[in-house]
């Protein structure tokens, strides 16, 4: 008895002494302060398939994130791994040397991942993947269906049923969309969640090939719809209002539409939990043409090039790589995971997923904001001009064309 | 014992100076002059390239779109400075003098003038965003009630209206601030110089322009300084009722929310150049240290001494 006692206490005493020397311990940050349980689910997980690894989930504010984290990497106290953004955000902190580039030999799955979502997390001058990309957004038109269907209106498949529902909205007393253009961010939200379809695909690749530009008269066209649909159907005085009241008029069931990504879906559900939401891509001109939603990338994990424990921080993207984490991820989060072969349980994310398969690049973020001044900024600052009244559709294409040729080649001459 | 009563005080002064010393020269100095030294480099992202000598001083202020940018910041930041130098400064002479005066309520108002200063200004930021809000706002529906709807605006969303909604906002939170300083001025002037401006005069505009406002000018050195640092280092409540963009379209931009954008990016553009942004730290702490100087110099000098 006692020799047991004193073989299982040295026992335990070796476990003690051995375990922090086997234990490998993985910061992770992330910006996502409001999902900190969800993650802290997917980590146990993690942990109990792997044993000796453990990850502490670490947040931090939004807006500030990228700041604080550059700032980190540059002091060298960076995290293992990390969130990063997508595209010109990415580039950000990849092009520092930062990030550890990953491929198929280490993370085997990022083989069947879509093409656009790579793209996403690579960065343009080496073609080289940096992180793992974890969710989509579609920007396209969210609405309260209860007043849908209370007033008989069915999802719109012109631009002039959307402009008639609109109306049928307003003249019960419903503000027909909550949206406000205050928050600069929002007007590009508003002009491509509305204006995909409006625009085109041809728009879309003959921009790419660099045959079209802003001054296009499809992508200047689509802008002054949008100006006019929102001077009417927006709110009083939506120029002044900022993006968290937009937000609320929507919860609150007092406005019938926002425009806006799919990861708004989970703010209304949780501002108001009775709330029935239904989806679809803002129409074309007419009925026939093909309707568009905005696609892009939100960010990816990533692997700290320089941390101590790299071979575990790999081993935890490739869990964050794999079909049950990105399974889990889309039921608990209720966003689109980019692992491929997920499927979603609820309906409405169902119905995102299927629209996003027709869809143009969200397009400022997915290919101007590379230099400065970038496209984002440019179109959010033109829009709020639109919308005050003080410059033309023609104004801003021009605008656009030649602020981008400070820096985007094709645009040039 | 002289020599050794020397070393000791020698010691005790050394202790004393060595620690704020070092942290004044770790935490101010060092970082000013890394500013500096940052400027002179070209960054990709926060990763420093090459020498650059002054390129990016001669972008900031030279190069689009960024001479635009600064232009249409320290522009903005102009209209602050007087703007605030009138409705903060003047009107806090103005209730400094009444509270002096000791109008009826003096007691209630002293502490009700000096209360906003103590807010937050996050509080104060988000309070007057509510107010302005142009659906529910108070000043809307307050417009709307005394039957001037059609005054009713989205006040923060035009560019004519909103820098001076801004304007007003950081007004009403710090007007107790000169209030305070001027009326401490006003209370050091002796009983004999007002007796003695009694004999000659009962009206209260002579009293204010020839006696009051010169000896009150070590005061107005204070503010009026303060004030010129604080309009130009302006910062979190644009941050917080405009954004990082000063929206609409820049109208409410100024040059610390330009340098922070060009500096540390911001989620819409994606963007970060510490080079560009340290050249424009540059630029921003030399003027306001330049003019700060001549400010006060130029004050010092109208000064009375009682």
């Amino acid at each position: 008895m006692k020799t047991n006692i004193i073989r299982i206490g040295s026992a335990l005493a070796a476990v003690l002494v051995a375990a922090p020397a086997l234990a490998q311990d993985l910061t992770f940050w992330s910006w996502r302060q409001e999902d900190r349980a969800a993650y802290e689910q997917f980590i146990e997980t993690f942990e109990a398939a792997n044993p000796g690894i453990t990850v502490n989930f670490e947040t931090f504010e939004a807006t500030n994130y990228n700041t604080i984290l550059s700032t980190a990497l540059a002091g060298g106290t960076g995290p293992d791994v990390m969130m990063v953004r997508a595209y010109g955000g990415l580039e950000n902190v990849a092009s520092a040397g930062y990030l550890e580039p990953l491929s198929t030999e280490t993370i085997p799955a990022l083989a069947d991942f879509s093409e656009a979502s790579l793209a996403a997390e690579s960065m343009r001058s080496d073609d080289t993947i940096y992180a793992v990309p974890f969710a989509s957004q579609t920007q396209l038109v969210i609405y309260n269906k209860a007043l849908f269907d209370a007033n008989g209106i069915a999802e719109p498949q012109s631009w002039e049923e959307l402009e008639a529902a609109s109306q049928t909205l307003l003249d019960a007393g419903i503000i027909p969309f909550a949206n406000g253009t205050a928050t600069a961010w929002q007007n590009e939200t508003v002009t491509f969640g509305l204006g995909s379809s409006l625009m085109g695909k041809d728009f879309y690749d003959e921009l790419m090939a660099g045959t079209a530009d802003f001054t296009d008269e499809r992508f200047t066209s689509a802008l002054g719809e949008i100006a006019e649909l929102a001077a009417t159907y927006f709110p009083d005085g939506f120029i002044g209002l900022d993006y968290a009241s937009a937000q609320q008029l929507f919860g609150s069931g007092m406005a019938g539409m926002f425009v806006g990504g799919s990861y708004e879906l989970a703010t209304f559900r949780s501002m108001n939990p009775d709330i029935e939401l239904g989806v679809f891509a803002a129409p074309g001109a007419a009925a026939e043409d093909e309707k568009l939603v905005g696609l892009y990338f939100d960010g990816g994990y990533a692997a700290n090039a320089a941390g101590a424990n790299k071979e575990a921080a790999l081993t935890f993207l490739n869990y964050l790589a794999g079909q049950e984490f990105g399974q889990a991820f889309a039921d608990t989060l209720s966003n689109i995971s980019t692992v491929p072969g997920v499927t979603f349980q609820d309906p409405l994310l169902a119905e995102v997923n299927e629209l996003k398969q027709s869809s143009i690049p969200y397009l400022m973020l997915a290919h101007f904001r590379y230099g400065e001044p970038s496209g984002s900024v440019l179109i959010q600052s033109e829009m709020q001009k639109l919308f005050a009244g003080e410059t033309t559709p023609e104004a801003i294409g021009e605008a656009l064309t030649t602020g981008l040729a400070a820096w985007y080649e094709p645009f040039k001459n | 014992m002289p020599q050794l009563r020397m070393t000791g005080r020698g010691l005790w002064i050394t202790v004393l100076i060595v620690p704020p010393l070092a942290f004044v020269a770790l935490f101010i100095v060092y970082p000013i002059f890394s500013a500096f030294a940052y400027a002179f480099f070209d960054w990709q992202g926060l990763r420093r390239g090459d020498f650059i000598g002054m390129e990016n001083f001669h972008a900031v202020l030279f190069v689009e779109p960024y001479r635009s940018w600064t232009l249409n910041a320290f522009k903005n930041n102009v209209v602050v400075f007087f703007a605030l130098m009138v409705l903060q400064n003047g009107l806090g002479f103005l209730l400094a003098y009444a509270l002096w005066r000791e109008l009826p309520g003096a007691r209630f108002h002293r502490i009700a003038v000096f209360l906003p200063v103590v807010l937050s200004t996050i509080i104060v930021a988000y309070l007057f965003k509510l107010f302005l809000h142009p659906l529910f706002g108070v000043v809307n529906i307050s417009l709307r009630g005394l039957g001037l709807g059609e005054l009713a605006q989205p006040w923060l969303g035009q560019s004519n209206t909103a820098l001076w909604s801004l304007i007003v906002a950081q007004a009403w939170h710090m007007v107790g601030f000169p209030t305070l300083v001027f009326l401490a001025g006003m209370q050091r002037i002796p009983g004999e110089i007002l007796d003695a401006v009694r004999m000659e005069t009962e009206s209260e505009w002579v009293k204010i322009t020839k006696i009051v406002w010169p000896l009150v000018a070590p005061s107005a050195t204070i503010v009026f300084t303060l004030l010129f640092v604080g309009a130009f280092n302006w910062f979190e409540l644009p941050y917080i009722m405009a954004g990082l963009d000063g929206s609409p379209f820049g109208s409410t931009d100024v040059l610390g929310l330009y340098f922070y954008r060009t500096a540390f990016g911001n989620v819409s553009s994606g963007q970060q150049n510490f080079g560009l942004g340290s050249a424009l730290a540059v630029l921003i702490f030399i003027f306001i240290a330049l003019v700060a100087t001549v400010i006060t110099v130029r004050l010092r000098a109208r000064e009375i001494q009682l």
